[in-house]
């Protein structure tokens, strides 16, 4: 007999976010009411909410990077990324977005996750690049498409980590796996494993790059 | 040794000074309620070891409550208008990359030094930890760099953090909280539940659609719980090992590793991986939250047609 009562709280999350309750409020009230329903006392989900938010205070850590990052803007960053852009010939933001991709895969690949990121590269420097380049490109943006140029630039910082960091052999995810085959009797080395990120890793510069390709067609490159 | 200590209490004392800006901020209408939120987090960053399991959870329900009562909200203060900016901008030139360049550079080559010469068994970071200390490292140096270069105010760096932090907002704290969900779920038994679910409804008999359930059923366990992580040791344990791997004799390395890659194509399509999806779009000032998501779905799809292909054909080659 499967016991579907703690299914309920995914139910409340999906709610909550399509209804655009504010989602800390909503992961909260989740958290207890998936705890609850899973048989265990209001104070013994309490304590394993904040055990679980007091272990992973290293996900907020990115933030002491703001200072950093507000201060140049402060000097000028952001206007500073756009001139580059508009003085360098043939920079479009599809291929200015293709090799941001290929960079984030390539040094995701050799272990090196955190050095870019949505924080420290795509606000200051890749954003304002892309959505310079489709200026020079299209004219002036209107509203949707400024707004899908930037979108695009955080896209293709996720796609390029995601689909480049499996080939380091000392990733997380990897020895995730090899732990949970392990457990099953099935020895792995991270090596054997990582190579088979390899394809999936080409694909991803080829599927993404040919979109970001089609994006600068769509602003109105002439070739 | 350096660990996450350290960079707790370096964080911890850049969230106290957000909460100290918003409290004096009079541009913001609702300042105290900004102070409280990072003035909790600022708690959470130094004593979060002292707070116990049950003070970090009423912790976390204030967080929510004082988000879920609209206290936040942001100064409207801008430091230096757009004109001051460019002029800035033609003074500095392109060196003004450099200080934004010092932090991936030191992250980068610090990590290289660190693993590949004998300071690795000194013993001086620890290895669990490395790349977040240096980039910490990184910010610091890149910090005293503007200084001694810009020769700012001594607390426009904080005021500028700050501002940047108002612009995200709760969104900020959202992963950390969704993180800790993941926890609740694990112990109320959502992942027995599900892995129960999709071993019941497995195809007898056909390769093909095993592999479909498996590829699917990563990418929609993974959307719930906003990481791949947390779904994969479930579908391994439905699927993975005991019907592709053991009955049908599929790859180990291939099952494995596509399968992981596989629910990376659900993470690009969630909500619930905040710091992927909502978080850059607070960072850039997307109208639409769902922004970056809407601009991932066409490559994570293909990318799921792309993962199934190799499973199917590189997982079962005669």
């Amino acid at each position: 007999m499967i016991d579907y009562w703690p299914l309920l709280g995914i139910v409340l999350v999906v709610i909550g976010f399509a209804l655009r309750f504010n989602p800390l409020l909503v992961v909260a009230v989740a958290a207890i009411a998936t705890g609850l329903l899973g048989g265990m006392p209001f104070l013994k989900v309490l304590g394993v909410l904040g055990h679980g938010f007091n272990e992973s205070r290293y996900v907020s850590i990115i933030w002491i990077v703001l200072p950093v990052i507000g201060l140049l803007e402060r000097y000028g960053l952001q206007e500073r990324a756009r001139t580059l852009i508009v003085n360098m010939r043939g920079a479009t933001t599809g291929r200015l977005l293709l090799v941001y991709l290929g960079l984030r895969q390539i040094l995701a690949a050799l272990g090196l996750t955190s050095v870019m990121g949505q924080a420290q590269t795509v606000r200051p420097l890749v954003a304002p690049m892309a959505v310079a380049a489709a200026e020079k490109q299209h004219g002036e943006l209107d509203e949707d498409t400024g707004e899908r140029v930037k979108a695009m630039s955080a896209a293709t910082d996720n796609i390029g980590l995601f689909f480049g960091e499996d080939i380091f052999i000392a990733i997380g995810s990897i020895l995730l796996i090899q732990g949970a085959f392990a457990g099953f009797g099935i020895q792995l080395t991270p090596f054997q494993l990582s190579v088979w990120a390899i394809p999936t890793a080409i694909c991803a510069f080829m599927i993404h790059g040919a979109r970001l390709l089609l994006l600068d067609r769509k602003l109105g490159v002439r070739r | 040794m350096i660990n996450y200590t350290w960079l707790y209490v370096l964080a911890g004392a850049i969230f106290a000074s957000f909460a100290i800006g918003s409290a004096m901020d009079r541009t913001n209408p609702r300042r105290f309620g900004n102070a409280a939120f990072w003035g909790l987090l600022t708690a959470s960053f130094w004593f979060g070891d002292f707070l116990g399991d049950i003070g970090n959870g009423v912790l976390v329900l204030a967080l929510g409550a004082i988000a879920g009562a609209h206290l936040l909200s942001r100064g409207s203060k801008e430091s230096t208008t757009v004109r001051e900016r460019e002029r800035f901008s033609e003074r500095y030139r392109n060196r003004l990359f450099l200080p934004a360049l010092i932090i991936p550079f030191t992250a980068f080559v610090g990590t290289l030094l660190f693993n590949y010469t004998p300071l690795k068994v000194t013993g001086l970071i620890d290895l669990k930890a490395t790349t977040l200390v240096l980039l910490g490292l990184g910010v610091i140096i890149a910090l005293l760099t503007c200084y001694v270069w810009l020769k700012p105010p001594l607390t426009a760096p904080f005021e500028e953090g700050r501002r940047l932090m108002d612009s995200i907002g709760w969104a900020g704290v959202l992963p950390q909280m969704l993180a800790s969900l993941g926890a609740v779920f694990a112990a109320a038994g959502v992942g027995t539940t599900i892995g129960a679910i999709v071993g019941a409804i497995i195809p007898q008999g056909n390769i093909f659609l095993v592999v479909l359930v498996y590829a699917f059923g990563m990418v929609a366990f993974t959307m719930i719980m906003g990481n791949a992580f947390a779904a994969f040791p479930v579908m391994a344990a439905a699927i993975g090992v005991p019907i592709l791997i053991h009955q049908d004799g599929g790859n180990p390395a291939v099952i494995g590793a596509v399968g992981m890659l596989a629910g990376f194509c659900g993470t690009l399509m969630t909500p619930m991986a905040a710091n992927f999806n909502i978080v850059p779009a607070a960072l850039l000032e997307l109208k639409n939250q769902y922004g970056v998501i809407k601009a991932q779905v066409p490559t994570a799809l293909a990318m799921l047609a792309a993962n199934i292909a190799i499973l199917y054909f590189a997982g079962f080659r005669p």
